[in-house]
């Protein structure tokens, strides 16, 4: 209805809209994985934590709403997830430290195990309603119904928007920054520099797990906003490819989770105007465009700049 | 074959993944003892974790119906891990199972619904050679963009099966679609006479075959041939193998699109054996249990058939789980979880006991028998 009475200009809009409402998961697993990638380790299983903090902070915020009322009641959730996201964090960290344990393969130990946890606690979460995150109504200069709620933007994303330059500045110009860099980069120099890896290492997964599960957070407490097992499109398992592409740079991940965000929002919006042939397959819009990009950038012959140097060595 | 020089190690090799599969199962036990607890009595609580290992074993294993449940469970499940475990041993890490599976039974309903009603064996051979082709085709791209251009294996292999879920979504939804199939858009069903038929005397289709000859071949292939030690030695040092001028590229290439054939022959068995036509059942998560069983078999194609048989028993416990103990489907998603990861800790005890390190009377020989490093070691 809404789209109809601002004609074809409802495609660029609902993308717009998309854009700002689905780049956010994106943002916080691809700042959690590259915080990760960035200390020389891998880790794939974001998209468990991603599952385990949709669900915890869900669950959180429908529990508490009682108690410490509706407002509140989400926040809470967000510090739940948080904390969830910590505790598979320490669990991926520890064990992919272990020696001839591949931290590739823990990763998709923990998609399974992190899913697994999230469907199991979760079931009872499905049908009742949570108190759900507010929006901060950027559009509130127009008068269009539709305008409004494309700019109305949830402060979780505010918060993602931040950190992204907050990262940059951390790897570039703070002591702990070097310390992150030279263990991912090249652990004996750290290790010259009195540095431990291992708790380097274990406080970077633990911090970027924390980080995806905010984003798991925001899957169900604003965008699609409710908690059913297939709140997550892939995102968490998509972080991977998001910071390859972002070449391990903070700042580049916040562009490329626009990118993708708008890619997502492409099926939709086309449905939106009445364009439905082809829907699953804009659907798979993101994966397509990474494919591609990752086909059209990559080579043979030298590794990706900015790949810390650490990465894929045990 | 069975000589009992390095007996140590070889016992190693079966001890430790055993240990590991006993230590996830008290993990598990662990994890029902305190959802089911019963604060006021304990010993009941107990009792009952002890009566959810009774149930799974009987629903997997207890009795001749429950055990042909799983051999149609573990059918799928071994030429799936196949598509892990082949370039594993050349250390490559490729996840796109799912994918392989989807597309393969994809060309296999499309072929077996252009041929018709003829002669059941040529329809079913051009199926399976349709679903062996689409799914080589599938991982063999993952191979060649690894070889030609170096993009990551495990992310484009990834990225390919959201791919093929969402081209399977377009067909089902589009194309494919069977008008009547209403609430799960589906494909038009094959022709009931040229379905997969059963091993005679039981329920079990011939799928099971399938899988365990491909086990065979692939454990031949790896282990007994020049084509196989040559994938062997690129797996562990691939500076040294293309110094002894072995065709890496090539070998890359050929065994992924092998991998991607076995997955897609499972993808051909769902579609022609189980399902009858192709709907959004074609991905349930065989693509994901395959990559569990090849790593817990250690990429050893003998090893993933028994394997996948003790993991299509754990699949086929999941209806009793939820019906006698109202736990929710996902604990054997836990359960699985939680099976590889003690697994893939377990890898770091290889070497550690005293009792398995073989004694230094013959010249050492390089165990070749074990998986590259890059992957597993």
């Amino acid at each position: 209805m809404a789209t109809e009475s601002i004609g074809w200009w409802g495609a660029p809009l609902a993308i717009l809209a998309g854009t700002l409402r689905g780049s956010a998961p994106f943002l916080f697993v691809s700042l959690g994985e590259c915080l990760t990638e960035k200390s020389g380790k891998m880790n794939w299983g974001l998209e468990g934590v991603l599952l385990t903090g949709a669900m915890s902070a869900y669950a959180i915020s429908c529990l508490t709403q009682q108690s410490v009322g509706p407002v509140l009641a989400p926040w809470l959730g967000v510090l739940a997830a948080g904390c969830a996201g910590m505790v598979l964090g320490f669990i991926h960290a520890w064990l992919s430290q272990q020696p001839k344990v591949n931290d590739i393969a823990v990763g998709i130990a923990m998609i399974t195990f992190g899913s697994g946890v999230a469907f199991f606690f979760g079931k009872p979460f499905i049908q009742p309603d949570a108190p759900q995150l507010p929006g901060i109504p950027l559009g509130f200069w127009s008068s269009l119904a539709p305008v409004q709620s494309a700019l109305r933007i949830c402060p979780l994303f505010v918060l993602g928007v931040i950190i992204a330059p907050l990262m940059y500045w951390f790897f570039k110009s703070t002591r702990w920054g070097l310390f992150v860099r030279a263990v991912g980069d090249s652990p004996d120099a750290a290790l010259a520099m009195g540095v431990s890896t291992t708790r380097v290492r274990m406080i970077c997964i633990v911090a970027g797990s924390f980080l995806a599960a905010i984003g798991g957070a925001y899957l169900s407490l604003y965008y699609p906003g409710s908690w059913s097992e297939r709140v997550s499109s892939g995102q968490g398992l998509m972080a991977v490819a998001l910071v390859i592409f972002a070449r391990w740079n903070p700042l580049q991940c916040l562009y490329a989770s626009l990118l993708f965000g708008g890619a997502q929002a492409i099926g939709p919006a086309l449905q939106a105007v009445g364009v439905d042939s082809y829907y699953y397959l804009f659907n798979a819009s993101p994966y397509i465009l990474t494919l591609i990009l990752m086909i059209a950038t990559c080579s043979q012959k030298r590794t990706l700049t900015g790949a810390p140097g650490a990465l894929g060595t045990q | 074959m069975l000589n009992l020089n390095h007996w140590r190690s070889k016992l190693e090799a079966v001890v430790i993944p055993v240990a590991a599969l006993l230590f996830a199962l008290i993990l598990f036990g662990i994890f029902c003892f305190f959802v089911l607890l019963d604060p006021k009595n304990i010993g009941q609580s107990i009792a009952q974790v002890f009566q959810v290992y009774g149930s799974i074993y009987k629903a997997a294993f207890g009795s001749w119906f429950s055990l042909q449940n799983t051999l149609i469970r573990a059918a799928p499940l071994m030429l799936s891990a196949l598509c892990t475990a082949l370039p594993a041993r050349l250390g490559l890490g490729i996840i796109g199972n799912e994918g392989a599976i989807v597309v393969g039974g994809l060309a296999a309903i499309a072929t077996g619904l252009t041929l018709g009603n003829i002669t059941p064996l040529v329809s079913q051979v051009a199926m399976a050679l349709a679903a062996l082709a689409a799914g080589g085709v599938w991982i063999g791209a993952v191979g060649a963009l690894r070889h030609y251009r170096g993009v990551n294996e495990t992310i484009s292999s990834l990225l390919l099966n959201y791919i093929a879920i969402a081209l399977l979504n377009q067909l089902v939804n589009g194309p494919m679609k069977d008008p009547s199939s209403l609430n799960k858009p589906s494909t038009y069903p094959l022709p009931e006479a040229v379905m997969l038929g059963s091993i005679p005397g039981t329920r079990v289709h011939y799928g099971l075959i399938y899988g365990l000859l491909a086990c065979a071949i692939a454990y031949f292939l790896i282990q007994h041939t020049t084509f196989g030690f040559a994938a062997r030695t690129a797996g562990g040092n691939v500076k040294a193998a293309r110094i002894a001028g072995l065709p890496v590229g090539k070998l890359t290439i050929l065994i992924c699109a092998l991998a991607g054939s076995c997955a897609g022959l499972a993808g051909m068995v769902e579609v022609a054996a189980v399902h009858g036509r192709a709907n959004e059942s074609l991905n349930a998560n065989y693509g994901y249990s395959g990559i569990l069983v090849a790593f817990i078999a250690r990429h050893n194609p003998l090893a993933a058939a028994v394997v996948a048989i003790l993991l299509g028993g754990i699949l086929a416990s999941g209806g009793i789980l939820q019906r006698n103990y109202q736990l929710p489907d996902a604990t054997i998603l836990v359960f699985q979880g939680l099976v590889f990861l003690v697994v893939l800790y377990s890898e770091s005890l290889y070497g550690r006991f005293r009792l398995f390190r073989d004694r230094p009377a013959p010249p050492p020989v390089a165990p070749l028998a074990t998986a590259p490093p890059s992957l597993s070691a």
